[in-house]
């Protein structure tokens, strides 16, 4: 079966040549990903990335901007490996969403 | 390496009508920021990684921008053994730029008069980031994805480019373990130009092939 990320061939409608600047959330995202990804950790490698963002729901593949699929994958591996668990990842969120929302 | 095509399958009983986002960053915070946040500084906590190292990812990861794949391709135009070094190994030859591929090789791929290059990541968004920073949104994109390995030459006229009918068009497919640059042709009319004169003309999008070097 094609998954939704085997993308290559399809047609998919006229080139939107758009550019964002990348967000501070969204670099730092990718720098999580390198620092647990070098010799020393070795956590996640690029093509562990590529696969966890593979194995998300096809809703979510679909519907996801891109650094939000990247986080997803990143915490989907670090669960996987025992490294977090989703419970405390959860907790925090709702911590920090709290503080944000009494700033 | 695909020749015109891509080597993806085809079969077409699947649907093409969901809807579907295209891959351009949401500026409105939200759950990714608060999930980024969360998983950071609990790695800082469990002594994983510290807030220094990331930090240092994030500059060193703004401090690569595409003029170094313009300064890499004018070395390339000028010094002819270094040119050789760089389709020879391309991994190799830009650490003398400093660049270090880390987990990926690079291969060069040199426009000729008869064969232009472009490339894509069809199945996520691998990219030259050790050269040419991190990629714009189309190169992401389903859009372009898709299309630019059945149909190069009709996705690079979407951005201005027309690559005449006599000349091929190679599309290279890049993975997690091996990523492309794009050498164009050094342009006519800049026999008198220096190495960083050179290097101004050779912007990002003509790194990955979507469009040619102009002079002036």
């Amino acid at each position: 079966m094609q998954r939704p990320h085997d993308m290559g061939g399809m047609d998919a409608g006229k080139m939107e040549i758009a550019e964002h600047p990348v967000e501070l959330w969204q670099k730092t995202t990718n720098a999580m990903r390198q620092v647990l990804g070098d010799e020393r950790r070795r956590l996640i490698r690029a093509d562990e990335l590529r696969r966890a963002i593979e194995d998300l729901p096809q809703d979510q593949y679909e519907a996801l901007p891109y650094f939000d699929k990247w986080i997803r994958a990143v915490r989907a591996i670090l669960v996987e490996k025992g490294v977090l668990t989703h419970e405390e990842i959860d907790a925090r969120i709702e911590e920090l969403r709290a503080q944000r929302a009494e700033a | 390496m695909a020749e015109e095509r891509g080597s993806g399958h085809h079969d077409h009983d699947h649907d093409h009508d969901q809807t579907f986002q295209p891959d351009i960053e949401d500026s409105s915070p939200g759950e990714g920021e608060l999930m980024a946040e969360a998983i950071r500084s609990l790695l800082i906590e469990k002594e994983v990684l510290t807030a220094e190292e990331v930090r240092a990812a994030v500059e060193q990861i703004d401090s690569v921008e595409a003029s170094l794949g313009g300064r890499i391709v004018a070395r390339a135009w000028c010094d002819s053994d270094f040119k050789e070094r760089l389709l020879e190994n391309g991994t190799e030859a830009v650490r003398e730029f400093g660049a270090d591929m880390g987990e990926a090789a690079l291969i060069a791929v040199e426009n000729t008069e008869a064969r232009h290059n472009v490339i894509v990541c069809t199945l996520c968004s691998c990219y030259p980031r050790q050269v040419l920073g991190l990629p714009p949104d189309w190169y992401k994109s389903r859009a372009y994805r898709s299309r630019v390995v059945i149909e190069p030459r009709a996705v690079l006229e979407e951005f201005g480019t027309k690559i005449p009918d006599d000349v091929g068009v190679s599309v290279h497919d890049s993975t997690a373990d091996i990523r492309y640059i794009v050498i164009p042709m050094r342009p006519a009319g800049t026999e008198d130009m220096n190495e960083d004169e050179l290097a101004a003309l050779v912007t990002r999008d003509a790194l990955v092939g979507v469009t040619l070097p102009k002079a002036g």
